[in-house]
């Protein structure tokens, strides 16, 4: 244990241990929910700072962002004031996969959620490093710093992002640093594993910062932003001008580089022993991969506007600098090309899964936390979701309030921490519209409707946004009951005015809302069938649409939800000892103890654990049920 | 589970509630929150009572139609509601007329009604989760499981090595492919995924539905009670293979002579033995031969011995054991086998140390087809190694290829709504629900999952990477 010079005289009931994506979110949400709450942070000039990409969404990513904002997180009312770019990707490829994807001016994204978190009543942002949590019979008391001082609280939320032991390498130069050759944690690791707890080492990587300056746009393929879009159910769309991401592409000269100096490359050298993400591979990689491809795509996105560098979206490497400067300067408009800042690999240590139960609480310490990238993540959504839950469950256990657990038909969140509980990580975790079997249901465009009840009851939204909500709410009622009784006579006008829309005729009285469900049929065409149609907002007429339209394969997926949910709702005991369960087969009596799932549900997803097993723990609960009912 | 079918609940389940055999009358199970609903379905009453309507414990009397109309047969429905049933579910019991076609007729109508096969003592397990019997009642049932839960994997496992899991295998993966590719063009709208190629999208599907249909098709002859447990009868030429064949059948369907390798090609036969669907196969004489004509019939046999459930290898008394005979045998020793000693009438060459020299633990019976003797004992024989003297109900073997037909049925199902849905242009998120359901409908039978499998060759087909 660390030693203390000096005990803080305020006493705090949340310390949040970094404000990154998942810090910010984690100390917002317990200082909005009423905690005395502290956020301590290595550098303040570093508070939610994007360390890679300067941007936020991406199918299944922005899904997260519009959750955190149903649940009355920062993220989306953060990223809309702040950024320069944003388009709504998939469109064509049906509403459940729609996701956003923004570009944020970094500078000001960081100086803006820096100012609302210095704003925040119950809340001190401070910056000192952590170097060891303090432990009173079992229980989180607090935390002591590198300047000597221990500050007291009853909840510790851990979000150290990259930080834990990390190490950056760029080709032959190795050292120990945090992202952005910020100061890393290493006597925090320690006391971590000193508490018991076991670590992965993960591995991330970023690519070079190029001088827009060097940079022949002229050569370059532009992309630009769409218009009438935001992140939050709350603000306005973008307005004003956008900036453009820019195109380009390797060659196989860039790739006979890469392979001639195969042996200056760290990460098939055993330099780097952290794992991978597969989604976000080197550039080495790549070239590795699949040789048969002789060219790869390349996205150089402006960092913000008070800045000419520009990331270099899909060349992430750790390649020596000498060598980065070589191949970038094969690529199209790149030729003269200055790196401001070269690409870099960095390791760190995270907590490996089954430590955490699914309200993010480690099952070690009652009342630490952990969240982002500590668990296994990569990603600021990811990171961001799992900070609100954090701290949403750090000030309910502190008023003794039931935890808020996200199910996996309830949010994306609910998908990225069930995932994180249940399985051992291979990678750094990202999440995929792929992973959520309830994709149709999980929309973002219905966030709101999924999460806000859920953000009130923890007393996390705001009145303003309830009264958004609720009115909202309640236009979509109106309007489904207008098209639901609103009756529609076959007259020669109407179906001539159906032959002109390219629909089918009608030969009886129909509902409006039986027309809807014609896939070519939008409201606004019931416009030229209907005289004086009501006018309702955008928001319930998308409802509608989706919900009338897909009605058919959005009931299939609710009656597997409440398939899903029986066994959801089966809760399993805490601390419960499987090895006493005589009837489970071995492997799953080790993975049952390791991972103690809060559900039978949750069990059931466990590699391992076979539908015999479940059958086994249902008999138990029933018998320890009649049990427990015969003893009193 | 993630995905996949569930482990309990309210689905209106159904079984064979009696032994099988043959015996006056048998009693098909249903039951479950629309056990009424689903028995409704199929039954018809010359009065049109309703079993919906009825009072709970009444007898009716109707017949059983499957859902084309087709009568099978003609039943007493006993109407149990919630909660005073065994599952303290709504039950519905139909006593059939005994043996396996009715009972599995009736079987079949309520599966195509919408309910599914029990698993192995789920009815005990719904009666002990609803709280109907007590603990140490409950202890049975935790053995009950893990011993069919094994015996089941038993099964899985060889039919994962057979020709059935290695057909859904190559529907999968291509199956897998399509999926693969509109996912990854979902989750990595900016990364260079090439386009579906929305023409052939259609051919694809539609091919993979006729080969799921072959397969159904195949396997619907393979169903026990249609085609029976596959029984070999194996030996050398000339050995007497056909007339056991006759005799079985009471009729002269082989051709019967003297001549070795007149039986050129695999003759097979259906019979109901002692209430048991059996298929037998005669097969060619297996020996070398440069006849191609017979050629073809040996391999037939041959391959007829892979899939064989049971095997009669037949020696001639009179000849000994020859070389033959032990080349027959080193194919089958690892079969459920009885071994015939056959033609008892004619002066032996053969003891019975020298048998059970040669093929020591395999049970021997010595036979004369010509003059009728010893066959009793072969029936007998027969019918304990089938029912494998198991407890009465234990129909894993069955339940467990009918579960497979099953399976196929509902994916091709969901295939034909993946290709109406190409068909109408639905957007890739509501034909990624359709391909993942035939897919997961696949998994039952291999025991595969879906989106690991998925997110895995993504990442392996495609340079993904911001």
């Amino acid at each position: 244990m660390a030693s203390y010079k000096y005990q803080y005289p305020v006493e705090y009931e949340v310390i949040v241990v970094g404000a990154g994506h998942a810090g910010s979110e984690a100390a917002l949400a317990a200082a909005r929910m009423g905690c005395r709450t502290l956020s301590l942070t290595v550098n303040l000039d570093h508070v939610a700072f994007m360390p890679c990409n300067p941007s936020l969404g991406g199918p299944g990513k922005s899904h997260i962002v519009r959750e955190i904002d149903a649940l009355g997180g920062e993220m989306a009312i953060n990223m809309d004031r702040t950024m320069t770019q944003i388009r709504m990707l998939n469109t064509s490829k049906g509403p459940a996969v729609h996701g956003l994807r923004g570009q944020a001016d970094k500078v000001k994204y960081h100086q803006r959620m820096k100012s609302v978190l210095e704003n925040q009543n119950n809340l001190d942002l401070k910056q000192d490093v952590v170097e060891d949590i303090l432990v009173e019979e079992g229980r989180a008391a607090g935390v002591i710093t590198k300047t000597g001082l221990l500050y007291r609280g009853r909840r510790v939320i851990l979000t150290t992002g990259t930080f834990l032991q990390a190490r950056i390498i760029i080709g032959e130069a190795t050292y120990n640093a945090g992202p952005n050759q910020q100061y890393p944690a290493n006597r925090l690791s320690k006391a971590l594993e000193r508490l018991g707890f076991k670590l992965l080492r993960f591995k991330t990587g970023t690519p070079p910062r190029i001088n827009g300056n060097s940079i022949d746009f002229s050569q370059l393929q532009e992309q630009q932003g769409e218009e009438g879009l935001s992140f939050s159910f709350l603000s306005e769309p973008l307005t004003g001008e956008q900036d453009s991401c820019w195109l380009t592409y390797s060659n196989p000269e860039t790739h006979q580089i890469i392979r001639e100096n195969e042996d200056r490359t760290p990460l098939f050298s055993g330099e780097i022993e952290g794992t991978g993400p597969r989604y976000c591979p080197s550039i080495e990689d790549k070239v590795k991969k699949f040789p048969e491809k002789d060219r790869h795509q390349f996205f150089l996105e402006p960092e913000g506007r008070g800045t000419e560098e520009f990331y270099l979206s899909g060349f992430s490497t750790s390649l020596p600098l000498d060598i980065q400067i070589q191949i970038l300067r094969t690529l199209e408009g790149m030729e003269r090309a200055e790196i401001m800042r070269p690409g870099y690999a960095i390791e760190y240590d995270c907590v490996a899964s089954g430590q955490f139960d699914s309200t993010l609480e480690t099952k070690l310490v009652t009342g630490l936390f952990t969240a982002g990238q500590i668990n296994g993540t990569s990603g600021y959504e990811e990171a961001a979701g799992q900070g609100l839950l954090a701290g949403i469950n750090a000030a309910l256990t502190l008023e003794n309030r039931e935890p808020l657990v996200l199910k996996r038909s309830q949010a994306y969140i609910g998908v990225l921490v069930d995932e994180l509980v249940t399985k051992e990580p291979r990678e750094p975790y990202r999440m995929m519209t792929s992973r959520a079997e309830h994709r149709l249901i999980l929309r973002q465009d219905n966030a709101d409707l999924r999460l806000t009840p859920l953000g009130r009851e923890a007393g996390l939204v705001s009145d303003q946004r309830w009264q958004y909500f609720q009115q909202k709410k309640n236009e979509i009622e109106e309007m489904r009951e207008y098209l639901e009784n609103k009756q529609l006579n076959p007259t020669p006008e109407i179906r001539e005015t159906l032959q002109e829309l390219d629909s089918g005729s009608l030969n009886q009285p129909a509902t409006l809302e039986k027309l809807l469900r014609r896939p070519e049929i939008s409201y606004q065409d019931l416009g030229e069938i209907v005289k004086d149609l009501p006018e309702f907002s955008q928001e319930a007429v998308e409802q509608l649409e989706i919900s009338i339209k897909y009605q058919g394969y959005i009931e299939r997926q609710m009656q597997q939800v409440e398939k899903f949910k029986k066994m959801e709702n089966k809760l399993l005991p805490r601390n419960l000892d499987y090895s006493q369960l005589s009837n489970l087969r071995q492997e799953a009596r080790e993975k049952l103890n390791k991972i103690q799932p809060h559900s039978v549900g949750q069990a059931s997803r466990i590699p391992g654990v076979s539908p015999a097993d479940i059958q086994v723990l249902l008999i138990y609960l029933e018998k320890r049920r009649q049990q427990q009912g015969e003893n009193g | 589970m993630a995905e996949g079918k569930e482990q309990f609940g309210e689905e209106v389940i159904v079984a064979i509630a009696t032994p099988p055999g043959t015996s006056g009358i048998g009693k098909v199970r249903i039951s479950g929150d629309k056990a009424l609903k689903v028995a409704d379905k199929i039954f018809y009453s010359p009065a049109d009572v309703k079993l919906k309507e009825v009072e709970s414990h009444t007898i009716n009397y109707g017949f059983i139609r499957d859902l084309s109309g087709q009568e099978i047969d003609e039943v007493l429905a006993l109407v149990m509601r919630s909660p005073r049933s065994f599952t303290r579910e709504d039950t519905v019991e139909f006593d059939c007329h005994g043996g396996m076609l009715p009972l599995q007729g009736v079987l079949e109508a309520a599966l195509e009604a919408g309910a599914r096969l029990a698993e192995p003592g789920e009815f005990s397990r719904r009666a002990f989760l609803n709280g109907r019997i007590d603990l140490a009642q409950a202890e049975g049932i935790i053995d009950l499981i893990n011993a069919k839960s094994s015996k089941g994997r038993e099964i899985a496992l060889q039919q994962l090595r057979g020709r059935l899991s290695e057909h859904i295998g190559q529907l999968r993966s291509k199956l897998l492919d399509i999926l693969t590719g509109v996912e990854a063009s979902i989750d990595f709208p900016e990364d260079e995924i090439p386009e579906l190629d929305q023409t052939s999208l259609g051919d694809q599907l539609e091919e993979i539905k006729s080969e799921l249909e072959e397969l159904i098709a195949s396997s619907r002859t393979g169903r026990v009670y249609q085609e029976g447990i596959e029984t070999v009868i194996a030996g050398k030429p000339n050995v007497g293979k056909s007339s056991l064949l006759n005799y079985l059948l009471n009729e002269n369907r082989a051709i019967v002579t003297d001549i070795p390798g007149t039986t050129r090609d695999v003759i097979t036969e259906m019979i109901s033995f002692a209430g048991l669907p059996l298929k037998i196969v005669d097969t060619a004489g297996i020996h070398q031969t440069e006849d191609r004509v017979e050629k073809i019939g040996v391999e037939k046999s041959q391959n007829s011995l892979k899939t064989a459930d049971l095997v009669l290898l037949m020696l001639d008394v009179s000849q000994g054991i020859t070389a033959e005979d032990l080349e027959i045998y080193r194919l089958v020793q690892d079969k459920p086998l009885i071994i015939l000693v056959n033609k008892t009438d004619l002066p032996a060459d053969l003891s019975q140390e020298q048998i059970e020299e040669r093929f020591s633990a395999q049970p021997v019976i010595f036979i004369s087809v010509r003059e009728e003797t010893g066959l009793q004992e072969l029936k007998d024989k027969i019918y304990e190694i089938i029912m494998g003297g198991r407890a009465a109900g234990d129909y894993d073997y069955i339940i467990t290829r009918l579960r497979h037909q099953q399976a196929l049925e509902e994916a091709r199902d969901s295939l034909k709504r993946a290709i109406e849905a190409y068909r109408d242009g639905v957007p890739a998120d509501l034909l990624a629900v359709d391909l993942k359901e035939v897919l997961v409908k696949l998994g039952e039978i291999t025991g595969d999952t879906v989106a690991e499998d998925i997110i895995d060759r993504i990442f392996a087909d495609f340079c993904i990477g911001k």
